[in-house]
């Protein structure tokens, strides 16, 4: 499979990270490589292997229905890179 | 086949029939103290940003931990949705980039719910009607974006970010906006039973994305939906569907497609609209969250919470039907909200059963339905209901008294018997006192006495009237009558 | 008296437990010689004034029953510290500065521990070079312009030019124990589960664990035994038997099983290291242990099937740094172009393409190709180390297939960087503990490490398996301080 300029285009979109045109062509050419190399998984067959999603061999704890974080809204939008006491702030979105 | 579909719900245009399938996606929000992932509160209402942990603003190294409570409340709703319980679920990852969801991604369930295949069944006029349920399953609540405040930027409040949230799915078993009015309801009323859900929609604890489509009357392949994001009541549900049916059934009209895509409601223009464009065509890239195990419990965790699944609408409704003699009819308006039928019950517990189901589905909720009130909000205790009910079975007052009293009390809830005693309404049965009544007005009306007896049967009435009015209201009706019979007929 | 800074880890402990020396003095070494240091570019935020007050403070009221009582610690800059900044060495995180502790620092400064700064890395761990760095190179101390390895380059070496008495790193793919082989130092990764990762910046969620990075395996055990602990708000944390590592700790190691796995001898490794590992196994013998050839035979296939996993929760993991709640933002048109341009100038190259190849292998209609095929594959890789356990109890490797190259040489070339961590890799993706030691040096005089490879939850005989070939390979990492001339 060849990844195209059109597919690393929609990728970037995807990921929301712009590039410009230069930077697809690169990524084009260091996707391409990696991904022939990795395609030689393709070697394997795994038709009959149950795919393995946690490698931690146990199940969900649960947690008891408590609070226990308070108010730390100060806290919270201490970092915040638009200041505001109450709230996060973006550019006006239109739905 | 006119006879078939004369009560079916159909868009005509130019006069060909379009049948309107529907289906249903509810986010009911699970009634926890904590939220699903993390341990801030999820009060309704509180201050912005106020109920936000670490967890829930998604800050570098935060790690979700499931709460318990969400995961059985969802078992409970699956239970009381008659549905196939999983023992194994896994939590998915669904990512997307949106100013309100912190993560960048929800935490869901996709491939492997908590719940599978159930069941809602339908009180419809012409018999029951059955809606498959296809799945429940538990996810996290995104914040809010507010637009409206700040006029060059979008605020976002977290509070609601993490929230635990039941998707409960439908098949696509609907066909009509009242069908969705029952579903909605139904649902609503099976989880309040339960406790798993409030089901209060102007707080948001209820949104259903609606799927619909249309297909020409007679053929079996199901057309192009299109899905109405995050509608909050029944009303513009009803309204969202009615105008999307038409509008797509304007388009094939039209000789055009329907283009499966996410619509949104403005409830001001009573219309929906496209809400994202084609180009940003969503691909959720859905895999399972590496920051959880498989979710598992066994046999033994599910029967404990079986232990505490109440009588539920469909099994109470039988009782009161067999139990009480109460109509169908009756029965289904009682059970279809859990605090009428609580109501119910407590006025029973000391009331006659018939007159109390009277009382409440008439002159109650006519009451509740012009102040806009709820039962639990009843300006009439339960207490003083079966009281005053108990004041007409015991003949202490009339009917129509006890409709003076009603009135009296619904403007503060006074005993009914402390209202008989101030007024003066007790109702007159003594015979003697009656009879004396019966001989003045005979006494004052011997021409009409004589008409009566020559034939003319409508004066009864006539009399009845007469001695009530000397009553001031207060005789005895069914005693007025007796004697009056035995006077005259004598 | 000898020098402070030749103490171990260990012997810093007891010397300050038998009041020998005190905190301070102990402080005041290791910053002064950190300050003299910035060539290396180990450092991307120094917290000495109030690693110095700490220190007093200690001193003033000292608890001797803490293990690591009043020792300064330079730590990677991936793991959150309340109140110091905290970058992942990104541009998108350069003012961040949590509220908040990670459990595994936490756990170091409940046993007297005292930050020292925070050490340089790649860019969320994503790199083998410490080349990724929004902060610059780091330097080995081993050879000016020599690679430290990565992602805990920072790290390592500070640990090799003494900046810090010991440190801590995490490890993806092989991040602390290909910077240790690298670098001359001793790196273990635990079982995954066995350290929280709660307030660790995450890379790949499945895989990234923390561990300690030492001079020698004593110390690897002490710190060890102050790092792990279950965290209940980790829910990958496991709740197991913990064993003292340290006090447990033990040479012998007659009658164990070692397998040597004959798919780890790859084309084109270079004879030293060939030579390194047959003399790993001469050590093993001496000591009593029985050398048994084993297979792994999905090996060739680990790294492919990382390349698919590490990313693709990357790509997911990294979706919260969007501008909206903390960090880098630039200026956008509306929501989604602030979006981009943020992201766009947030992360480095090598973050932007993983972020890239993990959104690719999640997305529809590649999903099944790739992320299911190597979520199938891991678990053919867990298989063969379940089987290969059923016959041995550990497996010795060497830690990398070559030594450390020169600052630039691979960076161009993401397949032959991704290939250093070919031994590394299947080792977090069954989720083992493994530790690198240092064994040898090639023809520059470049460190060279052996790994050795354990049963989940069996660090304590890996580390018995270390402390003994340790005292047999006798190795001594002679660096000159060419950098503070
Ligand atoms: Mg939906
Ligand atoms: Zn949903």
């Amino acid at each position: 499979m060849t990844i195209d300029l059109k597919t690393v285009k929609h990728i970037s979109k995807l990921s929301r990270i712009s590039i410009d045109d230069q930077k697809a062509k690169k990524l084009e050419k260091d996707l391409n490589s990696i991904f022939k190399w990795i395609e030689q998984l393709n070697q394997l067959n795994t038709d009959k292997v149950e795919p393995l999603t946690s490698i931690a061999e146990t199940t969900l704890r649960l947690r008891k229905d408590q609070i226990e974080s308070k108010n730390i809204r100060e806290d919270i939008l201490k970092n915040s890179p638009k200041d505001n006491k109450d709230y996060f702030v973006v550019p006006k979105v239109v739905e | 086949m006119d006879e078939m579909t004369k009560d079916q719900y159909l868009i005509e245009k130019n006069g060909n029939k379009y049948e309107v399938i529907i289906g249903l996606e509810v986010h009911a929000q699970v009634l926890s103290e904590s939220k699903l992932f993390s341990t801030s509160a999820t009060i309704f209402g509180s201050e912005p940003n106020t109920q936000v942990s670490l967890v829930d603003a998604a800050f570098p190294g935060m790690l979700p931990v499931i709460n318990e409570f969400c995961v059985k409340q969802a078992v409970k709703t699956g239970i009381g949705l008659n549905a196939k319980i999983n023992k194994k679920s896994i939590f998915d990852r669904k990512n997307y980039f949106y100013a309100d969801l912190p993560q960048g991604y929800q935490i869901s369930q996709y491939k492997d719910p908590i719940v599978g295949e159930g069941s809602i069944v339908l009180d419809l006029p012409s018999g029951h009607k059955k809606i498959g349920i296809e799945r429940l399953h538990l996810e996290q609540d995104a914040g809010k974006s507010i637009h409206d405040i700040d006029p060059s930027s979008t605020l976002v409040d977290l509070n609601r970010s993490g929230v635990a949230l039941m998707e409960i799915v439908s098949k696509p078993d609907l066909r009509s906006p009242e069908e969705v009015n029952l579903y909605i309801k139904k649902l609503r009323s099976i989880m309040r039973y339960l406790g798993t859900c409030d089901g209060n929609m102007q707080e948001g604890s209820l949104r259903a994305d609606v799927n619909v489509s249309v297909r020409k009357l007679g053929t079996d392949k199901l057309g192009t939906r299109c899905e109405i994001k995050n509608v909050n009541s029944i009303k513009f549900m009803q309204m969202a569907i009615e105008y999307e049916a038409n509008r797509q059934a304007e388009l094939l009209e039209g000789g055009k497609t329907v283009d499966q895509e996410t619509r949104l409601f403005d409830t001001k223009k009573n219309q929906t609209r496209s809400m994202r464009s084609k180009e940003d065509a969503h691909d959720y890239r859905y895999f399972p969250d590496p920051d959880l195990l498989p979710l598992e419990f066994d046999d033994v965790f599910i029967e404990d919470i079986k232990k505490e699944i109440p009588e539920l609408p469909d099994q109470k409704k039988m009782r009161f039907i067999e139990k009480f003699k109460l109509t169908p009819y009756e029965a289904t308006i009682l059970v279809s909200d859990l605090d009428t039928s609580k109501f119910f019950e407590k006025v029973i517990a000391k009331s006659d059963v018939k007159l109390s189901a009277n009382w409440i589905t008439g002159e109650l909720f006519a009451l509740l339905n012009e102040k806009n009130l709820e039962i639990n909000q009843s300006p009439i205790s339960p207490e003083n209901l079966s009281k005053l009910i108990n004041l007409i079975s015991d003949g202490t007052i009339s009917g129509k008294i006890a409709k003076t009293i009603f009135e009296i009390m619904s403007k503060g809830d006074k005993d009914p018997n402390v209202i008989v005693q101030e007024k003066g309404l007790k109702q007159e049965s003594d015979p003697k006192a009656l009879e004396d009544l019966i001989q003045k007005v005979l006494s004052s009306n011997e021409d009409k006495v004589k008409e009566y007896k020559n034939g003319k049967d409508k004066l009864f009435g006539f009399f009845v009237g007469q001695v009530m009015k000397e009553s001031k209201g207060k005789g005895n009706p069914q005693m007025i009558n007796k004697i009056l019979k035995e006077k005259l007929n004598g | 008296m000898t020098n402070l800074l030749d103490l171990s880890l260990v012997q810093l402990v007891n010397r300050i437990k038998s009041k020998d020396i005190s905190s301070k003095e102990v402080t005041v070494t290791y910053v002064e010689r950190s300050k003299k240091s910035k060539k290396l570019n180990s450092y991307i935020e120094e917290t000495f004034e109030s690693a110095f007050k700490q220190s007093e403070k200690f001193d003033m009221k000292p608890d001797f029953n803490k293990k690591l009582p009043g020792i300064p610690f330079a730590i990677k800059d991936l793991f959150c510290t309340k109140n110091v900044k905290t970058t992942a060495s990104s541009k998108m995180l350069e003012n961040f500065i949590p509220t908040y502790e990670s459990t595994v620092t936490q756990n170091l400064w409940n046993e007297g521990a005292i930050l020292l700064g925070k050490l340089n890395c790649d860019e969320f761990a994503m790199g083998s070079s410490n080349e990724t760095s929004n902060f610059g190179n780091v330097i080995s101390p081993i050879d000016d312009n020599l690679v430290p390895g990565g992602s805990s380059g920072g790290s390592a070496s500070a640990l090799a030019a003494k900046l810090t008495p010991a440190t801590i790193g995490t490890d993806t793919g092989g991040s602390i124990r290909q910077p240790a082989s690298f670098t001359g130092t001793v790196g273990l990764k635990p079982t995954y589960g066995s350290c929280s990762r709660y307030g660790i910046v995450a890379f790949a969620s499945s895989l990234d664990q923390a561990g300690p990075m030492t001079r020698d395996v004593k110390d690897c055990a002490l710190l060890l035994e102050v790092m792990s602990s279950f965290d209940p708000k980790d829910s990958t944390s496991i709740n197991f038997k913990r064993p003292n590592y340290f006090s447990d700790l033990n040479k012998n190691i007659k009658g164990k099983k070692i397998g040597i796995p004959k798919e780890y001898r790859v084309d084109g490794m270079p004879s030293e290291i060939e030579k390194l590992w047959e003399n790993g196994k001469e050590y093993l013998k001496d000591c009593g242990a029985e050398i048994i050839d084993i297979s792994l035979p999905h090996t060739n296939y680990a790294l492919p099937t990382y390349y698919i996993v590490a990313p693709a929760e990357a790509s997911s993991n990294l979706a919260r740094y969007d501008g909206v709640k903390y960090g880098f933002r630039a200026d956008g048109e509306n929501l989604i172009d602030m979006y981009e341009k943020t992201r766009s100038q947030g992360f480095g190259d090598e973050v932007k393409r993983r972020i890239m190849i993990g959104t690719y292998v999640l997305s529809s209609g590649y999903y099944d190709a790739y992320y299911l095929k190597a979520q199938k594959v891991r678990k053919l890789i867990k298989n063969d180390f379940d089987d290969a356990f059923n016959k041995v109890d550990a497996i010795l490797t060497p830690s990398t297939p070559s030594s450390a190259f020169k600052i630039g040489d691979k960076s161009n070339d993401p397949v032959s960087m991704y290939l250093n961590d070919i031994f590394t890799v299947p080792v977090n993706l069954a989720g083992l503990p493994g530790i690198s030691i240092p064994a040898g040096l090639d023809k520059n005089n470049y460190p060279l490490g052996l790994q050795i490879i354990g049963k989940p939850f069996d660090e304590q005989g890996i580390l018995d398996i270390a402390y003994s070939m340790e005292e047999k390979i006798n190795f001594k990492l002679d660096i000159n301080d060419w950098w503070m001339k």
